[in-house]
């Protein structure tokens, strides 16, 4: 695994303007931020504040305005759309407040998707399959569709179908949102989990601060600025 | 590339697993056209054989002369002379080349046996009519030479009349009434079929002098409708019709600037007649079954594209994990000719039971061209491509963010 102390994210007065001319409006003003390999951000921030438009830049889903993203070393800025799928389909994992599965499929096909982008093999792509669903507790779930499934188990499926590639940084887009309280603490732990255990870099924007805690630095960003940043001590788990 | 390819045509196919319905729904249009066109150029096919045989069963090398201008359905007679039965005489004679010859009066007169009674086409003719159009016998005997001098009262029925008249009797030497006179059946012709021609099997064939001494009314005239005419085995058909057509015009004092009042044609003639009509109604067939395939083409189309909006999200998802722009491009065209191509071949198996069944109800033989089952099925193949392009290219082009966020 990686040492904690070398970077994996740097960003460098980085600013992201939407529309043109009288319309245009700044979502992010000028970041500058810095992530090392396995850590566990939560970007936190009011609605509008831009931490959405963060998140979108940093998971490579969009491009950057003005201003410079090193991920690991490599300028995403100036990668092109095909480069930019690239980086995802091998660096990154997404999750998100909807789950975001495909319908009418079943768990396990669900988990096998970003296999089948890799030109895995059925066999290979069905044996990772099968055990990141072990991974995050659903081994006898594997041929229940998403609608046979609670919310958190579904959450489950995708975080499933986002650790199965072995990515190097998770990315979770208000990965609680749509879940009760005890849910919620279910699929915090595993996040917490796989974050300690394989090393995995985690970046989560979250807005409830219950949720927050579990993460070891919280970013808060405010009208397109950090607006501070702090490293704390877990409270809960452990 | 060869990865990728693959890779779509797996992910196309997991998508088409997942709305079973909603696919068999889109290929509907492909599978009713392919079906259509493949049906429509077999059967015409079949039905162009069928009149070919036909055609052949009258004999390659007969040649026929009758009054007025042209054959078929645009032969005109009015008001022009028949010929004699010095002109018959003649052309035996003075043309090399005639093998035999035989005169021919046609007259429709009532036919009547016990209780049943229709109106049939009764034929006066020589002994030479049989072996000139290939008659043959079921059963019983032709008429012979001394019947045709003496002008027995005797006749030679065809099968259609057998049937109508005497059911499942034996006719042989029975009486039946045509026009006035009372006739023996003394033969049964075998059965030629029907198609293109008419029902040549309805028919009555008695020797000429019969027919005008004893059917009474018209018949009674010495005039010659039509001749039949074989030739030798190794003839040149051009330069028979253009010997028997000047002697013709000579007999029958025609100007050297006037027309033709009579027509001569062989059998080839009336294959390529009515063969090019047959290929003609199998062409506009087909084509008003390829209409049928092109909107099933849109069918496709409208689908594909209403099933980019629909599956926005799903398209966010996959650009999300890491498919390329292309990669969904691909898939959705994949998926399109995916569906196009089985929609094709369900269309060609059940134009291949259509035909099966319909083939033997007209009466027509069935024979499978592998060539238009190919260009039905590319014809598909290619729908599938143009007009899977347009949302496949819509769906490539979405952001993956606004997709995400669709609801």
């Amino acid at each position: 695994m990686s040492t904690p102390t070398s970077t994996l994210i740097e960003l460098n007065n980085l600013t992201k303007t939407y529309g043109q001319g009288s319309a245009a409006f700044q979502a992010l003003k000028g970041i500058n931020l810095k992530i090392d390999k396995g850590e566990f951000v939560s970007i936190m921030g009011p609605s509008g504040s831009g931490k959405s438009t963060l998140m979108n830049l940093l998971g490579c889903l969009d491009r950057p305005t003005t201003g410079a993203y090193r991920y690991e070393g490599i300028a995403v800025e100036s990668l092109n759309s095909v480069q930019r799928s690239l980086l995802r389909r091998y660096a990154l994992g997404f999750i998100f407040q909807g789950f975001n599965l495909l319908a009418r499929t079943s768990a396990i096909e669900n988990v096998e998707l970003p296999l089948l982008y890799r030109g895995i093999k059925r066999a290979e792509r069905h044996e990772m399959a099968r055990r990141a669903l072990a991974q995050v507790g659903l081994p006898d779930k594997e041929r229940n569709t998403p609608a046979e499934l609670s919310g958190g188990q579904q959450q489950r499926v995708a975080i499933a179908r986002a650790i199965v590639t072995n990515p190097s940084t998770l990315f979770a887009d208000e990965p609680t949102g749509n879940l009760d309280s005890q849910t919620t603490c279910e699929i915090m732990e595993l996040l917490t989990q796989l974050n300690s255990e394989r090393g995995i870099t985690i970046l989560m924007v979250t807005h409830e601060d219950d949720v927050a805690q579990y993460a070891k630095r919280t970013v808060r960003v405010i009208d397109g600025l950090i607006d501070h940043d702090q490293t704390h001590h877990r409270i809960a788990a452990q | 590339m060869l990865i990728m390819l693959t890779n779509a045509f797996l992910i196309a196919l997991r998508e088409i697993k997942r709305n079973l319905t909603r696919a068999f729904l889109t290929v509907l249009g492909i599978i009713i056209g392919v079906a259509a066109v493949v049906t429509m150029v077999t059967l015409g096919e079949g039905t162009t054989a069928a009149v070919k045989n036909q055609i052949s069963d009258l004999g390659s090398n007969l040649v026929m002369v009758r009054p007025g201008s042209g054959f078929g359905p645009r032969a005109s007679s009015a008001g022009v002379p028949n010929f004699t039965e010095s002109d018959v005489t003649a052309i035996a004679e003075q043309i090399s080349g005639v093998a035999a010859i035989a005169p021919v009066r046609t007259a429709s007169l009532s036919t009547i046996y016990l209780q049943e009674a229709r109106n049939t086409s009764i034929i006066g003719t020589t002994v030479d009519y049989f072996s000139i159009n290939k008659w043959s016998l079921a059963s019983g005997r032709f008429f012979t030479e001394a019947d045709a001098r003496t002008g027995e009262a005797v006749a030679v029925i065809g099968n259609t009349v057998k049937t109508e008249l005497f059911g499942s009797e034996d006719p042989i030497g029975k009486k039946i009434r045509v026009g006035q006179a009372s006739l023996q059946v003394i033969g049964l012709l075998k059965a030629k079929g029907q198609a293109g021609m008419g029902d040549q099997d309805d028919t009555i064939v008695v020797p000429l002098t019969t027919m005008q001494r004893r059917l009474g009314g018209r018949t009674s005239s010495r005039d010659v409708s039509q001749m039949s005419i074989s030739a030798e085995d190794d003839y040149n058909s051009d330069l028979l019709i253009s010997e028997i057509s000047s002697l013709l015009r000579q007999r029958r004092n025609i100007q050297s600037n006037q027309d033709d009042n009579f027509t001569v044609f062989d059998t080839r003639q009336i294959a390529e007649t009515l063969s090019s009509s047959t290929e003609l109604m199998t062409m506009l067939l087909s084509a008003v079954a390829g209409v049928s395939l092109l909107v099933g083409g849109i069918g496709i189309m409208n689908i594909m594209l209403v099933s980019v909006t629909e599956r926005t999200r799903e398209i966010g998802i996959r650009l999300a994990i890491g498919a390329t722009a292309k990669e969904v491009l691909w898939q959705f065209l994949v998926e399109a000719l995916t569906l196009s191509c089985v929609g094709g071949m369900i269309g060609i198996g059940l134009a291949l039971v259509f035909c099966q069944v319909l083939a033997p109800l007209i009466q027509i033989p069935f024979s499978f061209n592998l060539e238009i089952n190919l260009i039905a099925f590319a014809f598909s193949a290619i729908v599938g491509i143009v007009f899977g392009f347009a949302p496949a290219r819509r769906a490539s082009k979405l952001d993956p963010i606004d997709a995400l966020r669709h609801e």
